[in-house]
């Protein structure tokens, strides 16, 4: 049997792991955004996980990427051995529940939907506005430190990783930054330049300010567009739904349950 | 009308309106329930607390509703009433172009009623544009491109049927094209929201005036880029414009962006009523300012002029209508206040 500690404390680590699975097109953990709705352990081996999203209509495929890596980050975890993923109240609710759970590899969930293209150019595009938006934030940083155009555009990596910063974005964002450069290839050693475009080339010093421009367009959509998701996730689950079993771990991680004071009143 | 503080009348043109019957007596299904209920959301999330309507009343409001609350309660001098079909989720339409032409035709001096069509219906789609060129004399429609039709779940601007469609439309002088971008399901390896192909037909069809609804909300970015090469692609603000309220700073970034990239003779005003009704919108927007910081940042402002441009003048171009002449024909027909 599986003490109720035990088990809060699994279920601590499975949403320690879905910290790590974002909105692909917010760049935003599903967890900071409420999308988690139940994690629940059963026999210290199984997990199961409930998410929902802001409307009916949110993009299928990005309902798939999140199911998909909220399997793979479950994966991670070695006392694991059944997982169940669920997205509940969505237009392609029934296909994303029955291609996460079948076993079969997301490629091949996947070319089912797609006419036999591939996810991977959706993903790419996602993949820049997230580079560019994290990039924004450093070059910002930078500015506000009153380093010059040329000094910025040919800053390397190894002096990046130096550089102290003060404002609160750009020190969340400052390794968020790094893992992307890393992961995409576009800087690995000390000595490549910390500030390339997503297509690998350098940025001249007299094209920083038209740069910086666009990248302000693509922070602001999507600031824009997680501010209207949070409010229509509020609005869409706006009553308190808490199980017969009483509250669960998520439901105290994300506010739901009011405090003993005023749940007398 | 709007009446400024200091006494001045702006001309408000409400380029994007909705007559719908969402209310479950008309729905076909699940989806036709998800897609008001969506509305809903929207609706709850960004109105003031005091502008909140019930449930039962915002599925289904009447022919006293709407002109209540655009011309009486509201400062609406005209208003375009957009069709949206949604035939495979409403038994009778979500907004039928003959429903909303019936209740125009009580005020026809303040409505323009728009059409829409589907491309995907090949030479039907082109039958409905004549019989509504014809019936209704029609100078715009909307296009919805996220409309699921049996297993279509939704279409580009730039398939070859659409393009037949739009050549008929530029034939006939239907010059003014509304786009509605949801979420366009299959294929998935796509952007759902992808606006590329907004590209595509403002080049090859410079004719005709684009109106990309919610300014291409949420993909506001890749608008700003297409908008700022095309001339004749214009933003319509219903959606961005209630940010003004719950999140006024949200709002100054994105008009800022709009100005700077968009630019004030081609942005329009919408309510996208009974999402959210005018009154409160046209007031906070005529009281809104850009925060300096951001204004400087963007070297963009906000002035009267503009506002005024925003909230009728531009629209008014599109759709041919001389402001001073209408000012005087509503002015020796004003609103009747009982109309109920």
């Amino acid at each position: 049997m599986l003490t109720d500690i035990m088990r809060t404390d699994l279920e601590f680590e499975v949403w320690e792991c879905l910290e790590r699975v974002n909105d692909p097109e917010l760049d935003e953990p599903v967890t900071d955004m409420g999308f988690i709705e139940r994690i629940e352990v059963i026999d210290n081996h199984r997990v199961e996980v409930v998410f929902r999203l802001p409307t009916y209509w949110c993009s299928p495929n990005f309902a798939f990427l999140m199911a998909f890596g909220i399997r793979r980050e479950i994966e991670t975890l070695r006392w694991v051995r059944d997982i169940r993923v669920e997205l509940s109240d969505h237009c392609f609710g029934d296909e994303v529940n029955e291609g996460v759970n079948s076993g079969r590899a997301f490629s091949a969930v996947f070319a089912q939907y797609c006419d036999d293209a591939n996810l991977e150019s959706v993903a790419e595009t996602f993949m820049a506005k997230a580079f560019d938006r994290r990039q924004e934030a450093m070059l910002l940083g930078l500015r506000r430190r009153g380093l010059s155009a040329e000094r910025i555009v040919s800053m390397s990596l190894g002096e990046f990783d130096c550089i102290p910063f003060a404002d609160e974005e750009a020190i969340k964002q400052k390794p968020r930054y790094r893992e992307l450069l890393l992961s995409c290839g576009l800087a690995e050693e000390p000595a490549d330049l910390a500030f390339p475009t997503w297509e690998g080339q350098c940025i001249l010093p007299d094209r920083l300010q038209a740069h910086l421009e666009r990248l302000r367009g693509v922070r602001i959509n999507m600031e824009f567009n997680g501010a209207m998701c949070r409010g229509l996730a509020s609005t869409r689950y706006k009553e308190v739904e808490i199980g017969p079993d009483g509250p669960t771990l998520v439901d105290f991680i994300a506010g739901r349950v009011p405090p003993r004071d005023a749940a007398k009143m | 009308m709007y009446r400024t503080k200091d006494g001045k009348e702006i001309f408000v043109l409400d380029g994007h309106t909705h007559f719908w019957d969402g209310s479950p007596g008309n729905q076909s299904n699940v989806h036709g329930k998800q897609f008001i209920d969506c509305f809903y959301a929207y609706h709850t999330n960004l109105s003031p607390p005091e502008h909140l309507w019930e449930k039962a009343r915002f599925e289904k409001y009447s022919e006293d509703d709407i002109y209540r609350d655009l011309f009486v309660d509201g400062p609406d001098d005209m208003a375009i009433i957009q069709t949206t079909v949604l035939r495979d989720f409403y038994k009778e339409g979500f907004s039928s172009i003959e429903r909303s032409s019936s209740m125009a035709k009580r005020h026809p001096e303040r409505f323009i009623v728009n059409g829409s069509f589907d491309p995907r219906d090949g030479e039907k789609a082109l039958e409905q544009i004549h019989y509504m060129k014809e019936e209704f004399d029609i100078q715009g429609v909307k296009i919805y491109t996220a409309e699921w039709h049996g297993n279509s779940k939704g279409f580009a601007l730039n398939d070859p049927d659409a393009y037949k469609c739009f050549e008929l439309c530029d034939k006939l002088g239907i010059k003014n094209i509304h786009v509605h971008k949801g979420p366009t399901i299959i294929p998935l390896s796509k952007d759902a929201f992808d606006v590329h192909d907004v590209d595509y037909a403002a080049t090859d069809f410079q004719n005709l005036n684009w109106i990309i609804e919610h300014c291409g909300l949420p993909r506001l970015d890749d608008f700003c880029w297409i908008a700022v090469q095309e001339t004749n692609v214009y933003g319509g603000l219903a959606v961005a414009l209630p940010f003004i309220h719950a999140r006024p700073r949200y709002f100054a970034e994105v008009i800022a962006e709009l100005l700077f990239w968009v630019g004030e003779d081609n942005l329009l005003f919408g309510s996208d009523y009974a999402i959210w009704t005018p009154q409160w919108l046209v007031e906070k927007f005529w009281e809104f300012q850009i925060p300096d910081d951001i204004a400087q940042e963007r070297g963009v402002q906000l002035t009267d002029e503009i506002k005024e441009k925003i909230l009728g003048l531009n629209a008014a171009r599109l759709y041919g209508i001389d402001v001073e002449a209408k000012k005087k024909q509503l002015s020796a027909a004003p609103v009747q206040i009982a109309a109920e």
